[in-house]
């Protein structure tokens, strides 16, 4: 990342630079350069004081960038900021911490075998003793309801309870502007509801929150201002408030959204049928979570007794917080628990495939018999982050037919196809699978796993963190899959995606699957009620 | 004051031009690194460095003696460069040499016993593949720990190390002591149809480095073209994505150890049937352990295995004539080959990070006034490391993917 400035970039686009805007925080001409690639060209953006405003975009419109830009990340090769009306540049994060800027990542960086407050206390600068990190706190604790056991061990924390750890770290800094970067992506209905609260709550004590998403109702229903970008451009200011989410969507990829389709379903016969499918790990066996919340649970949590019929030409959708078994059912269903060393994973139940047990098989002979998962961790797991997207379709193919040479001409045309087919965005079946966005790399590893013509397809989080064009692209080709006969589970913390896409939902609690509801019953009340565990007492 | 390493990125031009790179510029600041404590040392650095640069090259019987100790030390390189590429760290193939040694010792021993003649074309390979098995058994045996027991390979297989050597103590100080040897620890001297031929007249290089040569150019083609050295590699660089794709954790813990294992014994064999002809308790001077350096040295790739083996054989001959030339301890010798791998893995350290040193200022460097910063600091600093940053790994949506070169 050279902060090289080109010649010829036009200077112009401030205005008078005497006059500096009264907003909390004010961009003019913020333009900066990646190679041939202009990803922010000349954006103006004002944040007024204790206001949420919205930045929406698709993957690559410019989002990060312009946010790594106010957090000191990157430096802009062109255009000026304001805070509270003083010239502000930041030169890195610890500078821009220190000027009051806090910033809320997609991906949280926590040190897995500390404390809550022992991780919040290593962030900050050393004026705090942890002492005084454990009452600041339980005070937020008292003035959010942000609900956090400073003593717990982060790696015993859901995804939700992680971001928690890391909104109270950014609170701890006092900071006057708060940036939020898809922050609802991993949370249930209710935890989006109460991290809704909270933001407002925050807004109204004069903090300003700049929110990026491409959620458009929860822009609509939280946000004060909304900035929209398109291809690194300014593209439009909204009310969000009152505009409608197809004004919102249309100004941000240009077009409406195609709507999805949906066929009606015949009543297949059944391709995957679990009864009593437990999973135990050595780290559930060692004691349950420590921290004493409701949503809790590590993210190793067993599976109890797990039942479920999967049709042919169906989709069903798992809904759940984070870290409530869903990472077991997909290794379990996937037979990566097979895949292990001793003490592997210990599953047990009934899995078959077709009437076929197959519980006792690996990961390559169910892929034989056409059942296929794929993980939510895309990087690292669905493809190696260092290898091109040639060598990458090794990891989605059948390890038994497997031959004895590589034919790179093969994995290359494989690639290729993937790319075209899928409208990958990559410069080719050599790119590094790191370098693709969240969303092209998804399209990827979803075209190449369809290219092994899966019967049985288990999919977790398709769309997290992706864009709105491929989400929908890949929700509908997951429907287009269904329609061809193909049974599908989706696993996602997304409720509108379930809805799109599931014909029936069950829901994840503590290792336990609740029993199916047809998708014309469900609602966002009763899938949230169930999430707790509440189909359990409608059943008492 | 503070110092902290931050991931800088670079393109993959840059990432291998570093990987050509850190290698020579850790060999010259171990030259130099060197220089220095010779002249701390009193002993005069440019003849020392001679010793260790020019004098193994000087003429055709020396660089014989440089290829020849270069022999095993690429054979044990090459298997572990394997392991260590597949995430399998097996540090132990010192114990696996010394058992190959016992092994082909031992046949050898059998045959010279036995057969008052005998082809050789039947005792040598006869010789090898023994040595082979007996390092196979011995990593099989580090390999069953890790498989069944979930016992760390890297403590058990340098742990059997001294198993071994106690073995081979054991062997030539008892019952395979030559009776007409005047008590040496040894055996006795093998017979002639078990010594590896040699190249040529007046060299003791035998034609083990020829094959140890094939051997590296074949082990190139098993990592880079075939489904197996890509199973290997990919469990070696992202084990969840191995597991994904259903390539078993214990076929590349049993292949690699094996292999190594084999490679090592073989080395051990080549040693015992080449220049030694009988087994004493020091058959091996440190071969499995310089090999790490070697392995890493040349990359974790078989190619630069070769080339570094030479290198660090030259490093071995160089430490013996100082020793009996100027008196340089032993201990020294050593302790260059250890500043050699520290270098190395200092420069790859560096070619991936930077140091960025920050000052700052006042106790808690926070600036409430909105007035630009008071912190200072030598260079811009990129966020990958900043506690409250992101792991450098994850693709933000935007233009962060769109950076690619």
């Amino acid at each position: 990342m050279t902060a090289e400035t080109p010649a010829g970039l036009p200077a112009a686009g401030l205005p008078a630079a005497a006059l500096p805007p009264a907003a909390r925080l004010a961009l003019r001409g913020m333009t900066k350069r990646y190679g041939v690639l202009l990803a922010n060209d000349a954006i103006d953006l004002e944040v007024q004081p204790g206001t949420i405003h919205a930045v929406l975009g698709e993957n690559g419109a410019g989002k990060s960038t312009l946010m790594k830009a106010i957090y000191g990340v990157v430096q802009a090769d062109a255009g000026r900021m304001w805070l509270d009306g003083i010239p502000y540049a930041p030169r890195s994060p610890a500078d821009a911490r220190s000027f009051g800027i806090g910033m809320i990542f997609q991906h949280f960086a926590l040190f897995e075998s500390l404390s809550v407050a022992e991780n919040i206390w290593l962030g900050l600068d050393r004026r705090w003793s942890l002492a005084a990190v454990d009452g600041a706190l339980r005070k937020l604790h008292d003035t959010y309801k942000l609900q956090i056991d400073p003593d717990a061990r982060v790696h015993r924390l859901s995804v939700g309870e992680r971001q928690r750890v890391e909104i109270c770290r950014a609170l701890l800094g006092q900071p006057r502007i708060l940036i939020l970067d898809e922050p609802t992506s991993v949370l249930s209905p209710q935890a989006t509801r109460a991290l809704f609260e909270m933001l407002r709550l925050l807004a109204a004590q004069g903090c300003s929150m700049l929110y990026i998403s491409h959620k458009l109702h929860e822009i609509r229903s939280l946000c004060d201002d909304c900035t929209v970008l398109r291809g690194g451009r300014v593209s439009g200011r909204l009310d969000p408030r009152r505009s409608t989410e197809a004004e919102l969507s249309a100004c941000m990829i240009g077009a409406p959204p195609p709507p999805l389709v949906r066929a009606s379903k015949p009543e297949g016969r059944i391709m995957l049928r679990v009864r009593g499918l437990r999973l135990v790990t050595d780290e559930v066996q060692s004691g349950s979570s420590a921290t004493g919340t409701s949503s809790s649970g590590g993210p190793g949590h067993a599976l109890r007794d797990i039942d479920l019929d999967l049709r042919e030409g169906e989709i069903l959708g798992i809904a759940g917080v984070s870290g409530n078994g869903q990472a077991a059912l997909l290794d379990a269903l996937s037979g990566e628990t097979r895949q292990h060393f001793a003490p592997a994973p210990k599953v047990s139940g009934t899995l078959e495939l077709e009437g076929r047990d197959v519980l006792r098989l690996g990961v390559g002979e169910r892929r034989a018999l056409g059942l296929h998962a794929l993980p939510e961790e895309r990087l690292g797991r669905a493809t190696v982050p260092e290898l091109a997207l040639s060598d990458n379709m090794l990891l989605a193919g059948n390890v038994l037919d497997r031959r004895w040479w590589l034919d790179f001409g093969a994995l290359r045309r494989a690639a290729n196809a993937v790319i075209e087919r899928f409208m990958v965005r990559a410069q080719g079946p050599d790119s590094a699978a790191r370098s693709l966005s969240g969303g092209n790399l998804q399209k990827y590893i979803v075209g190449r796993t369809l290219g092994e013509r899966p019967k049985v397809l288990v999919i977790s989080q398709p769309t997290w963190g992706v864009d709105v064009g491929a989400s929908t692209q890949i929700r509908q080709q997951l429907l287009a899959l269904r329609d061809t006969g193909t049974a599908i589970i989706v696993i996602s913390e997304e409720l509108d995606e379930l809805f799109q896409l599931a014909d029936r939902i069950q829901v994840i609690a503590t290792g336990e699957l609740s029993p199916s509801m047809a998708i014309d019953q469900a609602s966002v009340e009763r899938i949230g009620s169930w999430m707790g565990g509440g189909w359990r007492e409608a059943q008492a | 004051m503070k110092l902290r390493l931050e991931t800088a990125q670079s393109g993959p031009t840059a990432r291998r031009i570093s990987l050509v790179l850190s290698p020579v510029l850790a060999l010259f600041a171990t030259l130099l690194l060197a220089a220095l404590v010779l002249a701390a040392m009193g002993k005069d650095p440019a003849q020392v460095l001679r010793l260790f640069l020019i004098e193994p090259l000087k003429d055709r019987r020396a660089v014989g003696e440089v290829l020849l100790k270069a022999t095993p030390l690429m054979l044990c390189g090459l298997g572990l460069a394997l392991c260590f590429r597949s995430n399998v760290w097996n540090i132990g193939a010192e114990g696996q040499f010394l058992l190959g040694a016992i092994a082909a010792g031992g046949f050898a021993m059998w045959a010279s016993q036995n057969f008052s003649a005998l082809s050789p074309w039947f005792a040598v390979p006869g010789g090898v593949l023994a040595g082979m098995l007996g390092g196979a058994v011995w990593a099989s045996i580090t390999a069953l720990l890790r498989d069944r027991f979930h016992a760390n390979e890297i403590l058990v297989s340098l742990m059997l190390v001294y198993v071994a050597n106690l073995l081979l103590s054991y062997l030539v100080f008892g019952p395979w002591k030559d009776p007409r040897g005047w008590n040496f620890p040894q055996t006795i001297r093998f017979a002639d149809f078990t010594a590896l031929p040699r190249i040529g007249t007046g060299m003791r290089l035998h034609w083990g480095f020829v094959f140890a040569l094939l051997l590296a150019s074949v082990m190139s083609v098993l990592v880079f073209r075939t489904h197996l050295g890509a199973r290997l590699r990919i469990g070696g660089l992202a084990p969840a994505a191995a597991r994904f794709a259903g390539f078993s954790p214990r076929e590349a813990l049993w292949t690699t150890l094996l292999l190594s294992g084999a490679f090592a014994g073989m080395a051990g064999a080549m040693e015992v049937l080449g220049p030694m002809g009988q087994l004493t308790p020091h058959v091996s001077t440190g071969y499995g352990f310089t090999a790490i350096i070697v392995a890493f040295i040349g990359r974790l790739h078989p190619l630069g295995c070769v080339l570094a083996s030479v290198l660090l054989s030259m490093w071995m001959i160089g430490g013996e004539l100082s020793q009996s030339r100027v008196g340089l301890p032993a201990a020294v010798s050593s302790m260059f080959q250890g500043v050699l791998l520290l270098m190395l893995l200092g420069f790859d350290a560096l070619s991936n990070t930077r140091i960025v040193l920050t000052r700052v200022a006042g106790a808690g460097g926070s600036s409430q006034s909105g007035g630009p910063s008071r912190s200072e600091r030598a260079t811009v600093a990129t966020p990958l490391a900043e506690p409250g940053g992101r792991p450098s790994s994850g693709g933000l949506p935007g233009p962060a993917g769109a950076a690619r070169p």
